[in-house]
């Protein structure tokens, strides 16, 4: 009858719960294994209704190679390449973690201190590489068009998506430009004016005979977009109402909006939390290196930190299965 | 802290290089994609998505069980976390699975492409 009998504490011990191992574990210890528990449904939760949603429209959903395709400083298609370059990385930091976590158990402090600045930098990278991500999601790469009826359509040539910039040639035809605050009344501002017009791209479409179109729908047989016939293409362009760059909260050149919907909220989740890994890993970096846990005689808080910061990894491992790969 | 002395820096090694390959297999079959796995079909998915999906979980096992020490953790413990998180996650996928599922078998026939 433990539990109802109140075991001294002296102040200095209530961080590792005045004493008491069930299990064997540390209350710290414990209650990060149950915070990850939570957390671990949290996520669960985020990716089944990104399946959910994707069951929904799995005939229309956008295919990730075709999203991905981008590497910093190179040009070309090269799908998979860069996320997988960020899960090594993320790997990688967990294992310079689990090193310090062996190094906090054999008392060496200045390996504790090596591996968890290793660590830090390996999140750093992982969260820059996020940031260039979101922003080459974000700012696009090829364009497309919105019609009335909410098609997505696409412009191909030879197979492959082309940029809007690729084939539309000529002039605007209205003459309009985004109304900034610097042209116009000072507290003014108006929608960004997109660089192609409408009118513009059906007459480049019109005078290039070897561009053709395809909306989000996928061929399930061949897992590929369907592309339109030329006069299907022309019906469908004459719906046009919007043209689409990049990809923001409401429409994006990519297909569905619930897909970068759920791209920025799931990513954005886990970038968070790598985030919040990497300020506890800071904290717990000085704290080595003042020689708290020397004093203290064990590197428990290594250990514990160094759980939330596997579960970050162990996330992205599904992240990248249900995002990039499937 | 089970452990406290001996050193497991040879097996974290190890468990990264196994982690690295199958990483690495992950993504060459995402980039091949060979027709054989991924245009048929094996249990309403393809056979590609099956292997994608295996290997992920064969990753998050190393990755709890060795990084994370669920092995050297107590039996009764371990199970708290893991029993519970797989039978929730599991109660939860299916059931918004077979939703999806539904609402793509309703909604579909009324989308005009």
């Amino acid at each position: 009858m433990e539990a109802n009998i109140a075991i001294p504490s002296d102040g200095k011990n209530t961080w590792s719960g005045g004493g008491v191992r069930p299990f064997s574990a540390s209350y710290g210890k414990m209650m990060m294994w149950f915070f990850i528990l939570s957390d671990a449904l949290t996520f669960s939760g985020f990716l089944a209704a990104y399946g959910l949603t994707r069951f929904k429209f799995i005939d229309s959903w956008p295919i990730a190679d075709e999203v991905f395709t981008h590497i910093p400083f190179i040009h070309g298609e090269y799908p998979m390449y860069y996320v997988a370059f960020m899960t090594f990385i993320l790997i990688f930091s967990s294992v310079t973690m689990v090193l310090a976590v062996d190094a906090g158990h054999q008392m060496k402090k200045a390996k504790v201190t090596w591996y968890m600045f290793a660590t830090i930098i390996g999140g750093l990278i992982f969260v820059g590489s996020q940031a260039w991500e979101w922003n080459t999601f974000i700012n696009g790469s090829y364009g497309a068009v919105k019609t009335t009826d909410g098609k997505l359509l696409q412009f191909v040539k030879d197979g492959h998506q082309i940029a809007l910039s690729d084939f539309v040639v000529g002039d605007r035809g209205d003459n309009r430009v985004t109304h900034t605050k610097k042209n116009g009344l000072w507290f003014e501002s108006g929608e960004e004016v997109s660089k192609y017009s409408i009118a513009q791209i059906k007459a480049s479409y019109e005078a290039n005979p070897s561009i053709l179109m395809r909306s989000e729908q996928i061929n399930l047989n061949e897992k590929q977009k369907i592309i339109f016939s030329r006069e299907k293409g022309l019906s469908e362009l004459a719906k046009a109402e919007l043209v689409v760059e990049g990809a923001n909260l409401e429409v994006n050149e990519y297909g569905n909006t619930i897909f970068a919907n759920f791209f920025f909220f799931i990513t954005g989740f886990h970038g968070f939390h790598v985030f919040s890994g990497i300020v506890l890993n800071i904290i717990i970096f000085f704290n080595v290196i003042l020689g708290t846990y020397e004093k203290r005689g064990h590197y428990e808080m290594v250990e514990k930190v160094g759980l939330y910061w596997h579960f970050v990894d162990l996330v992205w491992v599904f992240v990248f299965t249900f995002f990039y790969l499937v | 802290m089970a452990h406290a002395h001996e050193s497991n820096v040879k097996k974290i090694w190890m468990v990264f290089g196994l982690l690295s390959v199958v990483t690495i297999v992950e993504v060459a079959l995402g980039i091949i994609k060979p027709d054989i796995l991924h245009k048929s079909s094996f249990l309403g998915t393809s056979p590609l998505n099956w292997i994608f999906i295996i290997l992920t979980l064969f990753k998050a096992y190393y990755i709890a069980w060795s990084f994370m020490h669920l092995e050297g953790e107590k039996k009764w413990f371990r199970r708290s976390v893991v029993w519970t998180g797989i039978f929730l996650i599991c109660y939860l996928v299916t059931l918004l699975l077979v939703e999806g599922g539904y609402l793509f078998d309703t909604l579909s026939p009324l989308v005009r492409w």
